[in-house]
């Protein structure tokens, strides 16, 4: 039977490493991601995990470190946010290009400037092209589950490739919610013991690892890691399948509210679902229109023609992006989406808002704002306020 | 097998599917397969005749391309020599001219 628990996010991704008793961890302090090395350093100090523990000068240090415990042989994670990953930088793309299965809890935070503490994406949409396998989770549970699923991601031979778990800064990180933990040993189980097959402290084998590459070899090696992105999809749904006969909790590319009959939807990344869902219910409860939601799981690799297909059969879509790109037009998502959407040759509307930078809340009823432009958009075909922000000040009196 | 040459699998001609997981190189000391000398713009030449034998050249230089054998210096290493004329500038017996190109 599964363990009930009540934990934060931290928490749970703590209990996970605990459980999965990875070989390194160097981490460097950042929050809201300070309390997953804290937890972890108190599970050693305790004697509950024999993990590694690297005390690093920074987070520059902490990715190097993760990286070179890796390419030695080991199973090596870290944990951090913000500027944190920013500081990563580098080491990100070379942990990516080496094909080393790093696992690394990233609870997101707004970058500066200017300086904020709380929830946005722009820190891993930021680090989109790095090469990273990247899942989100709308809550405690799911953040969980997509940790102790990460492993078998990026340790698979089709795969090698370092996987990004990540959830919202504070508000699922530091908000304890209702969890199931699997049994020690079914976790154990499902991740298994790590064995790679070429590693740096190999005994019987000679081996080199990050050569400089030429340009006679560069582009190759390039195409060469992004086949190990496409075939991360099979690997990301035969992992989610192995999970779900373990704790019958489904996952996918991403999850489809109320999508089956769903004429409005909204395409939405991390905790915000759940306050969309709350706005769904309302709205189907009350006026009775058909209102949906796509809930982006995995990020990196993109489900491109997933989810166009999902959106196949509405007549408007909402893609709400949590980090701005400065491209003037849409943020990431938003671009993402209406890609996958123009390649489906699809007619329908879609509008791209920009929602909770740097921790800003969004409520039901700006949900229901949400929904109800689409209807009139879907009505007139004329869309109006693309690319605004929601929830924001202006002399404007409405800006969406 | 053991002498082949990671070269001999992988090369210019080699298709991305051929190309090893993250670069990864299984083999020691390959650098010396790869022939800097190429980049040379600059040549030092030996006279041997004004050479002492004194052996300041050698450690000075950044690419290891002056062997020495029995405690005497031999020919340049022109596979590796980068042409960077320290070994000229340290000489105190003009033992060691540059000539332009490779």
């Amino acid at each position: 039977m599964a363990i009930r628990e009540r934990l934060s996010g931290n928490e749970a991704v703590a209990y996970a490493i605990k459980q999965v008793n990875p070989d390194v961890m160097p981490a460097f302090p950042i929050t809201p991601s300070t309390e997953i090395p804290q937890y972890v350093a108190n599970y050693i100090a305790n004697g509950e995990i024999d993990t590694e523990f690297i005390h690093v000068e920074s987070e520059h240090s902490a990715m190097s470190a993760t990286i070179g415990a890796s390419a030695a042989g080991a199973r090596a994670i870290t944990a951090t946010s913000s500027c944190g990953m920013a500081l990563m930088w580098e080491e990100l793309y070379v942990a990516a290009s080496n094909r080393l299965p790093i696992v690394l809890a990233l609870v997101n935070r707004a970058l500066s400037g200017p300086i904020n503490i709380n929830a946005d994406h722009s820190d891993s949409m930021g680090a989109r092209d790095t090469g990273w396998i990247q899942i989100y989770a709308e809550s405690n549970q799911e953040v969980y589950d997509n940790f102790i699923q990460a492993f078998p991601i990026a340790e698979d031979r089709r795969v090698h490739l370092p996987v990004m778990v990540c959830q919202d800064g504070f508000i699922t990180s530091h908000g304890v919610e209702n969890i199931l933990l699997v049994e020690d040993d079914k976790v154990k189980g499902f991740v298994g013991e790590y064995q790679p097959e070429h590693y740096l402290l190999h005994p019987e084998e000679k081996m080199a690892l990050g050569p400089y590459a030429v340009s006679n070899y560069y582009m190759e090696t390039k195409r060469a890691q992004r086949q190990a992105m496409i075939q991360a999809r099979e690997v990301i749904l035969e992992t989610a399948a192995r999970f779900e006969e373990m704790t019958g909790r489904k996952y996918g590319f991403f999850e489809e509210y109320c999508m089956e009959d769903a004429e409005y939807a909204v395409v939405i990344i991390g905790s915000a679902a759940g306050t969309c869902k709350a706005a769904i219910d309302e709205i189907r409860n009350t006026t009775g229109a058909k209102v949906g939601l796509i809930k982006i799981r995995v990020f990196r690799p993109f489900p491109e023609e997933e989810i166009a297909k999902a959106l196949s059969g509405v007549k408007a879509v909402a893609i709400m992006d949590r980090s701005e790109m400065f491209s003037a037009t849409s943020g990431p998502l938003g671009a993402e989406v209406r890609a996958a959407l123009y390649q489906a040759h699809s007619s329908v509307e879609a509008v791209n808002y920009f929602y909770g930078l740097g921790g800003r809340d969004i409520t039901v009823s700006d949900f229901k704002t949400v929904y109800g432009n689409l209807e009139t958009i879907a009505q007139t075909h004329v869309v109006t306020g693309m690319y605004e922000y929601i929830g924001l000040r202006s002399e404007q009196s409405k800006e969406v | 097998m053991a002498n082949e040459k990671i070269y001999d699998r992988i090369n210019e001609q080699s298709p991305w599917q051929d190309i090893t997981e993250g670069n990864k190189i299984f083999e020691a000391a390959t650098s010396k397969d790869f022939c800097t000398g190429e980049w040379r713009t600059a040549t030092p030449v030996w006279d041997k005749d004004k050479c002492k034998q004194c052996l300041l050249c050698t450690p000075v230089c950044p690419d290891s391309s002056i062997p020495v054998t029995a405690g005497k210096r031999e020919a340049f290493d022109y596979d590796h020599c980068k042409g960077c004329g320290i070994c000229a500038k340290v000489c105190p017996f003009g033992a060691i001219g540059m000539r332009e190109g490779k």
